[in-house]
């Protein structure tokens, strides 16, 4: 069994302890089901901006396609919950009963054979993990083998982004085309729709959040987290130092994959359909807007970025629905020019110091050996940032 | 593409090594050797190809012709990381550290051990990763610096700490680009004092431009002008050669 305190410091521990009562006491207690629903629906965006954390903060591999993995985790659930929920008594009106809805409206009238396999809850479920991961893994091959980097690599992944939404719109009949695929009902004969459900989903839904954090911050406080930020710093010097950097570009940006799909299912279990419009290009760069106003380089700030950009574009676009896009674009804008360590760096400037004085009585710039530097390095303008303005 | 190459007793032997980049050959038809526990220095005017030699027995740079085999062993084939592997380090220009990193992890990346991405999550800070990082620390004068975050050292000390990385990874053939480049006078004798000691069981490559330096640390000289050699051997000899004195240390 691995040692928690071994990858954990104490500032860590609270900020795990303190991010779990809000999200499993403060805000169950102070929202209704719909609010909290909305919540956990965030909160699956979560997942994607501490891939980024990894991947972009880190790593400096800037993707702006991560929509396309929280997709596939999400389509995957959706494949799975539709077919469940079109059984032959349930589309008894349609010419095939049997099939999806979308499918009959489109003159198919057989189940696609990549869909058989979907009627397997574990199939579904290793598929979550594993389709995006082999994904990524084959984008992350062709392109790291090949020295592709920097801008270019962000460029295509944009590109996949968008050709990967067209493909859906245009294959209707397989994907649900631009609806999506909508009208999901029950997991195991488990209504998902029900406010027990939805309860539970959230809770679900935010342990595997702090399940997730562990996780990340495992991986960060191991050597693979340090030669991340080596890699971002000075491929150059990891090349010549007997590291096949290509494998570890390709291991972050599959890890980061996996985890916006893990995103992307709970998504659908929570809101009840998945469609293109999480999959495209402004999906994904708002994914990595989340990322940069929580911290680029804090995986607990891009929880608390998520959360609040989330919110605020609620909040909002109720209010002022045409002028929330223009607000999101200015947010960005200002989180590159003003605070681009994101809520993460303002939190470490300007309260850090207090906290760790106050809470483990210690002086600000403590003797902590090795790791301390890798979480406030100083901040060098990242050229990767500036073409998503 | 090689010609007949032999075995030879060399640690590394460069034979026909030819690069051209659009038709102009930055090295050509290059044949060098270097012996085991040698300094051997490459020195010569701008643009003649001396970094670039480096860059091809590295691997950063992909031969047009001829082969550099070291210990035998084909280099022109291999990739980066496994030239490194197969103990060749290579120090750049301009010191190439990772900032945002500590002096101790800077050179504990360098550890050659957990090379691989399951290595690297599993690898732990023993003790004799420890124990080597502050032996290594302690030859590059960095001793005290451990937890300091390297972007914060003086240039020279930066060179050190490069110096020390390759250190770490116990290379048999080291090849440093300017060392002394942009170091104080106490600092260029410290390093130099530092090539000394570290020579003990390995060979060293080093491109310089500092006469008084190389005099101090050469054990053979290559003076190498439009890609080709012009003049090799003894420092004594080669600055009596009346063609080096013409195209590069000047009258």
């Amino acid at each position: 069994m691995i040692n928690l305190k071994s990858f954990m410091a104490r500032q860590d521990i609270l900020a795990l302890i303190i991010l779990a009562a809000l999200l499993f006491v403060v805000m169950p207690m102070s929202m209704d089901i719909f609010r909290l629903n909305l919540i956990g629906k965030y909160l699956t965006y979560a997942f994607v901006a501490i891939g980024l954390v990894l991947c972009w903060g880190k790593g400096g591999i800037l993707s702006l396609g991560q929509g396309v993995f929280f997709g596939l985790g999400g389509y995957c659930m959706a494949m799975y919950l539709k077919l469940e929920s079109s059984t032959p008594e349930a589309t008894a009106i349609q010419s095939t009963p049997g099939i999806p809805d979308f499918m009959d409206w489109n003159q198919i009238t057989e189940l696609p054979w990549f869909w058989e396999p979907f009627n397997s809850l574990t199939f579904t479920l290793v598929a979550i993990l594993v389709v995006p991961a082999l994904f990524a893994f084959i984008i992350g091959a062709a392109m790291f083998k090949r020295r592709v980097g920097g801008v270019y690599f962000a460029i295509i992944t944009q590109a996949i982004a968008a050709i990967l939404t067209i493909l859906i719109i245009g294959q209707q009949g397989y994907t649900g085309g631009v609806n999506g695929i909508t009208d999901l009902r029950t997991l195991k004969g488990w209504d998902i729709r029900s406010d027990d459900a939805k309860y539970f989903l959230y809770f679900l839904n935010g342990a595997l959040l702090l399940g997730v954090l562990v996780l990340c911050q495992f991986v960060l406080k191991s050597k693979l987290g340090r030669l991340l930020v080596a890699l971002r710093d000075k491929e150059d010097r990891v090349r010549f130092s007997g590291y096949d950097v290509a494998n570890f570009k390709i291991f972050v940006f599959c890890f980061a994959a996996v985890l916006s799909a893990i995103g992307g299912a709970m998504f659908t279990l929570q809101v009840g359909f998945m469609s293109p419009s999480f999959v495209g290009i402004v999906p994904s760069i708002e994914m990595v807007i989340f990322c940069a106003v929580g911290g680029r380089l804090s995986i607990f700030g891009a929880v608390y970025g998520t959360l609040l950009v989330n919110w605020a574009k609620t909040t909002f676009s109720e209010t002022f629905p045409e002028l929330w896009l223009f607000g999101l674009g200015a947010l960005f804008i200002a989180v590159v020019l003003v605070f681009p360590n994101g809520l993460s760096g303002l939190y470490r400037s300007y309260l850090a110091p207090h906290v760790d004085r106050w809470i483990f009585r210690k002086p600000p710039e403590g003797g902590s050996t090795g790791t301390g530097a890798i979480d406030t390095p100083a901040f060098e303008p990242d050229p990767a940032a500036r073409p998503a303005e | 593409m090689n010609t007949i190459t032999n075995n030879t007793d060399f640690l590394l032997a460069i034979e026909n090594l030819t690069v051209s980049f659009d038709g102009f050959k930055a090295v050509n038809d290059l044949n060098l050797y270097v012996d085991e526990n040698e300094i051997h220095v490459i020195i010569g005017p701008n643009g003649a190809g001396k970094t670039t030699v480096l860059d091809l027995i590295c691997g950063r740079t992909k031969a047009t012709e001829g082969s550099i085999k070291f210990r035998n062993r084909e280099l022109t084939e291999m990739r980066e990381h496994e030239i490194v592997r197969e103990g060749v380090g290579r120090k750049f220009q301009n010191p190439s550290i990772y900032e945002d990193l500590t002096v101790f992890e800077n050179l504990e990346l360098s550890f050659p051990r957990g090379r691989s991405v399951w290595g690297a999550l599993t690898f732990q800070r023993d003790t004799e990763v420890t124990a080597r990082v502050r032996e290594i620390a302690e030859m590059v004068f960095l001793d005290t610096l451990l937890d300091m975050q390297a972007a914060l050292l003086s240039h020279g000390q930066k060179q050190w700490l490069e110096i020390g990385m390759l250190l770490i990874q116990d290379p048999e053939l080291l090849m440093l680009d300017e060392p002394v480049a942009g170091m104080s006078v106490s600092e260029r004798k410290q390093t130099a004092k530092l090539l000394n000691e570290i020579t003990k069981g390995r060979s060293v490559m080093v491109v310089e431009h500092d006469m008084k330096f190389v005099e101090d640390i050469a054990h053979r000289v290559t003076v190498l002008h439009q890609g080709k050699i012009l003049s090799e051997g003894s420092m004594a000899k080669v600055q009596s050669d009346p063609k080096v004195i013409d195209v590069y240390l000047g009258h």
